[in-house]
C-alpha cells in the first residue's frame, strides 16, 4: 500500500501540533473591495480546522491567498517553515497544498480515474523520453499511479465509476472525485471548499466522516462548510471571518458561544444556524 | 481489484473485444493495414483513383495532410491552443530545405530534413515562450500574424529571393531498387500494367509514389509516438491544460510547460511536412504559404475530431482526397466544402470521428494488469 498509509501523524501530533500554515497578516484587495483584511491564523499540523464566515466574507479569497490563485495585496503566507512568495501555482501544490473548488472543476472530457492520475502525476518526473520509449521510470510511474488512483477512488466510494467520463459522475461524486484528486497530489495540507455544497444531511454526514478518515491518514484538513452544526461536529478549531476580517478562533464551543460570531449569523440560535447553508 | 469487473458479455462491442485480443493478432492486422496504404497506389483501385490526377500525386498530397493534421491536433486537440497560423511553420520548413539546399547551400537532403524541423521547432519555442502565457484568444490572434508574417518575410527579404521563391530544391536520394507494375482495371478485371511502373524509392519530378511512401513512414512514425504520448503522463497533462487550465495548474501541472512542449511538437510535424512538401514540389513561393491553407489545415482537424489521431487523418483525406477525387464538381469546390462544413457542424460538431476518450480509459486497467502480471513474473 504506497502513499496513502503515511506515519499516523495525527495520532501523536494531534490538534495543536506545530504551526503547518501561517497567515500573516494577508490582505487582500480587488479594486476597491477588500476581500481580506490583516488575517492571520495558523493551521496546526494534523487538525481539521474550519474557516467559516457569512457569504462573501473572505473565505474563498483565502484559499486563493494560500494556493497561490492570487498574490496578496500585504502580508504573506508561510508554508511548512517557507514563505510562498512569488511561487507558482503548481509549485506550490508540489510543496504540498492541494485543494478543491468552491464550483467543481473536474477535467470533465477525461475519465474520473484520469483525472485522479493527474494529481498523483504531480510527483512524478517521465516526460516525453520515458513516456515514448517506455523506459522503466515511465513504468515504475504508471504503476504507482495507477494504483495510488484505484485507492483513492475506492475511499471515495467511486470505484464503480473509474472508466466513466468526469462530467457523467452524479454531482455528489464529482465533488468526492475532487477530493480525491486532489489526495492524490499527496499534499500535507487539504483545503476543501464547500465540499458538502448541495448535499443532503446524510450525505454531509457521510463526507464529514470521509474528511475525518483523511486527517487520520496523516493530512492536515481547511474546510469551508456553513452548516454549522456539521462545521462544530467534525473540526478541531474554528476561523471565523467576516466583511474579510477574522472576528473570532477557536475551539467549537467557544465558537458556539462567542458573541461577535452570533450578532454575523444575525443572532440566530443554534437550530436555524445549522439551516444557514438553505437561504445562503 | 473491484474496479475490473466484468462487463456483462452482451455488453462488448467489437472494440472491445479488438482490445482484448491477443497481441500477435493486433500487430499482424496493423501491419496489413499499413500494407493495404502502402500498396494502394499500386493497385490503382478504380473507385478510390483519380481520374483526371496521378493518384500517386494526390495521395501525397493527402498523406502531406495528414501529417499536418497530426501535427496542429497535439496543438489542438490535446493541449486545445488554437492555432490560426499554422502554416507558417509549414513555411519555415519548406524555406529552410529550399535555402540550404539550393538557393544558399547544397547540403544533403537528410541533413536538410534534420535542418527543417529544427529550425521550425525553434521557431514555435520563440512564438509560444511569450505568447502562450497570455489567455486563449491572444494566442489565436499572435498566431494568425505569425503565419502571415513568415509568408510576407519570405516575399519581402531579397535573401530569400522575395516572389521569386526557390527552384531547384534537392529531392530525397533515390534508390532505384527494383520496379514495380501498378495494376489497370477495366471494370472490375485487373490487368498488370507493365508500361506504368514504379521505381522503387527513385525520388523523380514525376512519379508521386515514392513521396507518398516517405511521408506514409513519417505518418506511421508520428502515428506511434502520438499513440505513447497520449496514453502517458504528458498526454494527461496537455488534455487537463486543456479541460481546465488553473485546475491543473493547481494539481501541480506545470501548464506552461505542456502548452510549449505541444506547440514545439506541432511546430516540428509542421516543418517536417513543408519539408516534404518542398522536397516534392521542387520549387516554392511565398504565395505558396497564404493564409487559405492554415485555415484548411484547421479544417482538416476540426472536421475529423479534434482530440483524436484518426479523426485527424480523415479529416485530411476530407480535405486532400475528396476535391482531387470529385474534380466535376471543382469550379464550386469552395462551395461543396462550406455545405459540408454546414452540414457536419449541424450533425457531427465534435467531428467525423471524435475521441473514443470511454474505451481508451478501459485501457487504463489493462495496462495496470499488463504491467503488475510483467512485474510479478520478473519476481517469479
Ligand atoms: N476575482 C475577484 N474580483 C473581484 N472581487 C472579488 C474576486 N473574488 C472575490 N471577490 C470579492 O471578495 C469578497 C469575498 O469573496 P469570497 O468569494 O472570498 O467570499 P466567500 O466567503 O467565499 O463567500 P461564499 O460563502 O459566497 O463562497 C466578495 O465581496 C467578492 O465579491
Ligand atoms: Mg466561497
Amino acid at each position: 500500500m504506497p502513499e496513502l498509509t503515511k506515519d499516523d501523524r495525527s495520532a501523536q501530533a494531534g490538534p495543536g501540533g506545530r504551526p503547518l500554515l501561517s497567515m500573516e497578516s494577508v490582505t487582500l484587495r480587488f479594486g476597491g473591495v477588500v476581500a481580506l483584511d490583516e488575517v492571520s491564523f495558523d493551521i496546526r499540523e494534523g487538525e481539521i480546522l474550519g474557516l467559516i464566515g457569512p457569504n462573501g466574507a473572505g473565505k474563498t479569497t483565502a484559499f486563493n491567498a494560500l494556493t497561490g490563485v492570487y498574490q496578496p495585496t500585504s502580508g504573506r503566507v508561510v508554508f511548512d517553515g517557507q514563505p510562498l512568495g512569488r511561487r507558482k501555482r503548481y509549485q506550490i501544490n508540489r510543496l504540498g497544498i492541494a485543494r478543491t473548488f468552491q464550483n467543481i472543476r473536474l477535467f470533465g472530457n477525461m475519465t474520473a480515474r484520469e483525472n485522479v492520475l493527474v494529481g498523483a502525476d504531480s510527483h512524478h518526473r517521465s516526460g516525453v523520453l520515458n513516456s515514448l520509449f517506455r523506459l522503466p521510470m515511465h513504468r515504475r510511474e504508471t504503476r504507482e499511479g495507477l494504483r495510488l488512483a484505484d485507492e483513492l477512488l475506492d475511499m471515495m466510494d467511486l470505484a464503480h465509476r473509474g472508466d466513466d467520463l468526469a462530467r457523467n459522475l452524479s454531482y455528489g461524486e464529482q465533488r468526492r472525485l475532487e477530493i480525491a484528486r486532489a489526495l492524490a497530489t499527496r499534499p500535507k495540507l487539504l483545503c476543501l471548499d464547500e465540499p458538502a455544497a448541495g448535499f443532503n444531511p446524510v450525505e454531509k454526514q457521510r463526507l464529514m466522516d470521509l474528511i475525518r478518515r483523511v486527517r487520520d491518514l496523516g493530512n492536515t484538513v481547511l474546510l469551508i462548510e456553513h452548516d454549522m452544526r456539521l462545521v462544530m461536529g467534525v473540526t478541531d478549531r474554528i476561523v471565523v471571518l467576516e466583511f474579510g476580517k477574522k472576528i473570532a478562533e477557536g475551539a467549537p464551543e467557544q465558537i458556539r458561544n462567542d458573541p461577535a460570531v452570533i450578532a454575523a449569523y444575525l443572532g440566530v440560535d443554534d437550530d436555524q444556524l445549522s439551516e444557514e447553508d438553505e437561504h445562503l | 481489484m473491484s474496479t475490473t469487473a466484468p462487463r456483462p458479455a452482451e455488453r462488448r462491442s467489437l472494440g472491445d473485444r479488438w482490445h482484448e485480443a491477443p497481441r500477435v493478432l493486433k500487430v499482424l492486422v496493423w501491419a496489413l493495414v499499413a500494407l493495404f496504404f502502402f500498396a494502394l497506389p499500386l493497385i490503382n483501385p478504380p473507385l478510390l483513383s483519380t481520374p483526371d490526377s496521378d493518384f500517386g500525386s494526390v495521395l501525397f498530397t493527402v498523406a502531406g495532410y495528414g501529417l499536418v493534421a497530426l501535427g496542429l491536433n497535439i496543438v489542438l486537440g490535446y493541449a486545445g491552443l488554437l492555432d490560426l497560423g499554422y502554416v507558417g511553420f509549414y513555411a519555415v520548413g519548406a524555406y529552410t530545405v529550399g535555402v540550404f539546399g539550393s538557393l544558399h547551400g547544397d547540403l544533403p537532403w537528410p541533413i536538410l530534413v534534420i535542418l527543417a524541423v529544427t529550425v521550425s521547432t525553434a521557431s514555435g519555442l520563440l512564438l509560444g515562450a511569450p505568447t502562450l502565457r497570455v489567455r486563449g484568444d491572444y494566442l489565436a490572434i499572435v498566431t494568425l500574424g505569425f503565419g502571415e508574417i513568415i509568408r510576407l518575410v519570405a516575399l519581402n527579404s531579397e535573401f530569400l529571393n522575395q516572389a521569386r521563391g526557390i527552384q531547384d530544391i534537392p529531392r530525397p536520394p533515390s534508390l532505384e531498387l527494383f520496379e514495380l507494375p501498378t495494376l489497370s482495371w477495366d471494370g472490375a478485371v485487373a490487368t498488370v500494367d507493365l508500361n506504368d511502373t514504379s521505381v522503387f524509392a527513385k525520388f523523380g519530378l514525376l512519379d508521386g509514389v515514392p513521396y507518398y511512401w516517405l511521408a506514409l513512414v513519417f505518418i506511421i512514425l508520428i502515428l506511434v509516438g502520438d499513440t505513447l504520448l497520449q496514453n502517458s503522463r504528458v498526454g494527461r497533462a496537455w488534455e487537463a491544460t486543456r479541460e481546465d487550465e488553473e485546475a491543473a495548474e493547481l494539481n501541480g501541472v506545470p501548464t506552461f510547460r505542456y502548452k510549449l512542449l505541444a506547440f514545439a511538437m506541432g511546430a516540428f510535424i509542421g516543418g517536417l511536412s513543408g519539408a516534404l512538401f518542398a522536397s516534392r514540389q521542387g520549387s516554392i513561393n511565398p504565395e505558396t504559404f497564404i493564409i487559405n491553407l492554415s485555415m484548411l489545415f484547421l479544417a482538416a482537424v476540426v472536421v475529423g475530431g479534434q482530440g483524436n489521431r484518426w479523426g485527424a487523418l480523415a479529416g485530411a483525406v476530407v480535405v486532400g482526397y475528396l476535391p482531387e477525387r470529385f474534380r466535376e464538381v471543382a469550379d464550386f469546390r469552395v462551395l461543396v466544402f462550406g455545405l459540408l462544413l454546414l452540414l457536419l457542424a449541424n450533425f457531427r460538431p465534435q467531428g467525423l470521428l471524435p475521441p473514443r476518450r470511454a474505451r481508451r480509459a478501459r485501457k487504463a486497467t489493462q495496462q495496470l494488469q499488463h504491467l503488475e502480471g510483467t512485474e510479478g513474473g520478473a519476481r517469479a
